[in-house]
């Protein structure tokens, strides 16, 4: 019997998600080789060098927007983990007046274009609540956060929401049935069975916000760049390689870290399975 | 309390989903120690009535008492009892041991005297050194094990069994069946099972529950259900059985005759049936009670019914060979079709009723049961 994996032996297909490979990831590979290039300019090579990443780590602007990115997206999943996970639970658990539309709001900030939010934000953050610019780090980061939040959390929702409609109710019962009340069994029997979920939405919610952009832009001030801010500023004023090292950086993180979340969600089915 | 004492009751319980009456005004009373089955066809009120004893559900009406004390309004978690679940709802991110000592962790019993019991509850279910397992490398069958260690280590009043068998392979299921009957002796706790398998039923349960559209039909020990229905839906529901539709015409205390369309003599019976004559009544014959004759001018005579009654000649129709036994169709000359079932006591039937054979059927006077609605 053919598996799906025997359709790859016939040459055109091979070809196929060659060419396909080939248009998502040659410009990404010419960027990591580039940013390795000891030379000012950026399209001629003139051999291995580590200079644009030791010139990096030089940048003070550079390595603050970085920190700020960091805390930005820790803050920010953190709190989109929280809500997300009790939209999901009350969206699961409850029915009542308004179910629908709820759970379609909870989808907006996916579908509604980042341009338009962060115009929202810009107003909403200038005109309607002020977010106090001269207050210490990283508390003057509060206004980006919020906004990463509010997009982030309906991604965790989401995620979170489809993980539950797998639970198995019954489960609940036996808790319950074994004495457990209503915080043991969310503790003990609701959350294990959450965790991919919640791998899953903190993940995405931490990476959207590492490299988010045009939300960011229209929200952050001139004390609080963040990462992508930082680089594109660095592209209009001259395409070096260090653009290159900096975009290596912010790859090789977020690859790196949903590598991480796909080693422990495997780490998890390999330990059931053993 | 003493063993046959009543450990649980239920007083007028019915239960309402909207218009749906699920459990219809239930008088109910359970033994301490015994085996007691919840039987009837899906849709019956079983699940809902141990539902109710589990408190997953609330009555809309009337009163369940736990041991002398209302339990009605009492939350699952603070009852006496505990449920094996269909599917066993074992935990699945849990080890075998945990799963089961899960109940005592919730009761504040502390790490050794937990280890223990959970030892002694998997020995019980003869799971032995099987503990540190996670639920997925469980067979079925294990996984039931492990469902029924986790009650029981909890020590319940009562053990709640929500068709414990059903999703196990027939081989298996026979098997359990045995062992859970050794089990109950064995810890002596009550066993409250709800199954839609009749076989299942008669084999395990002490006494037996039959519920139809919400209503308790009959609560019987499973001989007097098989051998003594109360009404057709028993007898039809628990085996194999011709049902026979007649009219009372002699009703003496001692004896009493019925006519059955297609039969030429009334049908005897060996006791009185009190009804008025004419009345409609319904005769409940099993198979198993119905006797194959080689056809001859005259009717077989059997012991106790006067000569030429209790039989009726026919034709076979199908033979179904069951291995230990075979089960005739007989059709008679107005198309009415009885079946009888003959052992097969022989390796080769001396006899040899084949396909397509004129045939007399008899049967004793005290066979058929006597039914009035």
């Amino acid at each position: 019997m053919k598996g799906p994996l025997d359709y790859l032996a016939r040459w055109p297909l091979r070809l196929w998600l060659g060419l396909v490979g080939a248009f998502l990831y040659l410009p990404l590979l010419a960027l990591v080789v580039f940013s390795f290039n000891d030379s000012r300019r950026i399209t001629v090579w003139r051999g291995f060098s580590l200079r644009w990443y030791a010139e990096l780590f030089d940048d003070g602007e550079l390595v603050a927007a970085f920190g700020n990115s960091l805390v930005i997206a820790a803050t920010s999943t953190i709190i989109s983990l929280i809500l997300g996970t009790l939209a999901a639970l009350l969206l699961w658990r409850f029915r009542f007046a308004g179910k629908a539309p709820l759970e379609a709001l909870l989808g907006l900030p996916i579908v509604v274009p980042e341009i338009c939010l962060g115009v929202a934000f810009l107003v909403f953050f200038t005109a309607i609540v002020p977010w106090p610019t001269e207050l210490p780090w990283p508390l003057n980061l509060g206004a980006i956060i919020i906004a990463h939040a509010t997009f982030s959390f309906s991604f965790v929702a989401l995620v979170v929401r489809a993980r539950l409609a797998s639970f198995d109710g019954a489960l609940a019962e036996a808790a319950r049935d074994l004495g457990a009340g209503e915080w043991l069994i969310f503790r003990d029997i609701m959350v294990p069975h959450m965790v991919p979920g919640l791998v899953a939405g903190a993940l995405l919610a931490f990476t959207l916000s590492l490299d988010d952009f045009v939300i960011t832009f229209f929200t952050s001030g001139p004390d609080t760049i963040t990462f992508p801010i930082k680089v594109y500023s660095m592209v209009r004023f001259s395409v070096t390689p260090a653009v290159n090292a900096a975009s290596t950086l912010l790859i090789l993180l977020t690859a790196g870290l949903t590598a991480l979340a796909l080693w422990l969600q495997g780490a998890d089915i390999a330990k059931q399975a053993a | 309390m003493t063993k046959g004492s009543p450990i649980i009751r239920f007083e007028g319980v019915s239960k309402r989903y909207g218009k749906v009456v699920a459990v219809d005004a239930v008088d109910l009373e359970v033994r301490e120690g015994e085996f007691f089955a919840l039987l009837g066809p899906s849709g019956c009120g079983k699940t809902t009535l141990l539902r109710m004893l589990a408190g997953f559900e609330v009555p809309s009406e009337g009163r369940i008492l736990i041991d002398g004390q209302d339990v009605t309004n009492v939350p699952p978690n603070k009852r006496p009892v505990n449920m094996v679940f269909q599917n066993y709802a074992v935990f699945p991110h849990m080890s075998v041991a945990d799963n089961v000592g899960y109940g005592l962790k919730v009761d504040g019993v502390g790490g050794a005297e937990r280890a223990r019991r959970v030892e002694e509850a998997l020995a019980l279910v003869k799971l032995d050194g099987l503990g540190s397992r996670r639920p997925d490398q469980l067979s079925g069958g294990q996984r039931q094990r492990v469902a029924l260690a986790r009650a029981l280590v909890k020590r319940p009043r009562v053990l709640l069994l929500d068709e414990p068998l059903s999703a196990l392979d027939a081989k298996l299921r026979e098997a359990m069946r045995t062992e859970l009957c050794q089990l109950q002796a064995q810890v002596g706790i009550t066993f409250v099972m709800v199954t839609h398998d009749q076989d299942e039923a008669l084999a395990l349960a002490d006494r037996c529950a039959v519920m139809n559209r919400g209503l308790l039909q009959q609560v019987a020990s499973p001989s007097d259900l098989y051998e003594f229905p109360a009404s057709r839906f028993v007898a039809d529901f628990i085996g194999s059985v011709n049902m026979l539709e007649g009219a009372l015409v002699v009703d003496e205390p001692d004896h009493a005759e019925v006519a059955v369309p297609g039969i030429d003599l009334p049908v005897f019976l060996d006791h009185g049936v009190t009804g008025a004559a004419g009345t409609t009544l319904w005769l409940a014959l099993r198979p198993e009670k119905i006797e194959l004759h080689k056809a001859t001018p005259a009717p077989p005579a059997l012991g106790d019914a006067p000569a030429g009654r209790n039989a009726v000649a026919g034709t076979i129709t199908h033979v179904a060979y069951l291995g230990s036994e075979s089960l005739y169709e007989v059709t008679l000359p107005d198309g009415q079709k009885l079946k009888a079932l003959r052992s097969n006591l022989t390796r080769w039937d001396q006899e040899d009723f084949a396909l397509g054979e004129n045939v007399w059927l008899a049967w004793h006077a005290c066979s058929p049961a006597v039914l009035l609605s």
